[in-house]
């Protein structure tokens, strides 16, 4: 599939009905992920034929994506109830059915899970803008904790050098795929201006060298 | 039609996480509704899960939703007739994927705590003080 393809079908993926401020939650674009998900499988094969677990899902267009670009299968966690109708309103709408759905909290201090159980872990974490500051990290020690292969994640490029350190120390490598600028719409009334811009990386965590 | 499911691949994956657990694996399942669909086999994909599964969790799942039939007692070793394996192979994916819980529910083997399926989605979250 090419990837003005994917980005094309995942502009179909319906966006949070009911989105919640303290849980950081607004859709990821279609392009973004369709480039994300993209350079995933085109760069590292890590998405076909993979088992994969996303982590905080909201209304699932990278679980999505990845079905599209024939992960094996998805296990899709996420904590909101709205969301998780969203979810599954969206899977129904694309007619999915290899996407397990688990509504926890990620950042319980115990894992759901037994470790290493996935290929690959893929997300768009919380940032820890809303009184919710060290979730990122939470999200990642986590997504390291479920899956064997490679962790894609977004963090604020603010965060790198502290990211960087704190995994290379732990005896993992960190590659920066790309930066981007996340715009952040106002969908909440808090925001003054209209959108807010957020300098943001996508790495990618693992644990051999590329 | 039911599009996100309680598969049993997904259940051998779980384990309690409610406070102070010790052992939390596996999670005792019951079933009030079950569905079976047809999920496309992949011999490459199934191989590579053999070794991360719990076998006598998936065998004692399957028996729970009386689909143990045909799954042998231990985890199958590579080394057989291509055949042979290929039927082994394909009755663990029908197990392992195209099983669904859709109805039921999945309690903490130490402190009883249920969690529901509802839709093929288990609820998972613990309060406050679990």
């Amino acid at each position: 599939m090419k990837r003005k393809q994917l980005e094309s079908l995942l502009e179909d993926v319906d966006r949070f009905s009911n989105p919640k401020i303290s849980l950081e939650q607004y859709p990821t674009d279609p392009h973004l992920a369709a480039n994300v998900l993209y350079t995933i499988q085109s760069g590292y094969g890590d998405i076909e034929g993979r088992s994969i677990v996303e982590l905080g899902t909201g209304c699932g267009i990278l679980s999505i994506g990845c079905v599209m670009l024939g992960a094996e299968h998805v296990t899709a966690l996420e904590v909101d109830s709205d969301a998780v109708e969203d979810l599954t309103e969206n899977l129904s709408e694309f007619e999915i059915e290899n996407v397990d759905v688990v509504q926890c909290d990620i950042t319980s201090p115990s894992s759901l899970f037994r470790e290493h159980c996935f290929d690959t872990a893929i997300m768009n974490p919380p940032f820890g803008t809303k009184n919710n500051e060290g979730i990122d990290m939470e999200f990642l020690d986590r997504a390291l904790c479920l899956c064997r292969g490679a962790v894609y994640s977004f963090h604020k490029t603010s965060t790198r050098d502290f990211i960087t350190r704190r995994m290379e120390g732990m005896g993992y490598h960190v590659a920066v795929l790309a930066e981007m600028k996340f715009s952040i719409p106002q969908m909440y009334k808090m925001h003054r201006q209209r959108e807010v811009l957020v300098a943001v990386d996508f790495i990618r965590v693992s644990r051999d060298p590329t | 039609a039911v599009v996100s499911t309680q598969s049993t691949g997904t259940h051998n994956m779980m384990k309690s996480h409610c406070k102070g657990v010790v052992n939390g694996f596996p999670l005792k399942l019951s079933s009030t509704q079950v569905e079976v669909k047809e999920v496309e086999f992949n011999a490459d994909f199934i191989t590579r899960m053999l070794e991360r599964l719990e076998w006598g969790a998936l065998v004692e799942a399957a028996s729970q939703l009386g689909v143990a039939d045909g799954l042998p007692e231990m985890v199958p070793s590579s080394g057989k007739e291509a055949e042979e394996e290929e039927d082994v192979l394909r009755k663990i994916h029908h197990v392992l994927l195209e099983v669904e819980i859709t109805e039921g529910e999945l309690e903490c083997p130490e402190t009883g705590r249920k969690f529901p399926i509802k839709n093929g989605i288990p609820d998972m979250r613990l309060n406050e003080d679990e």
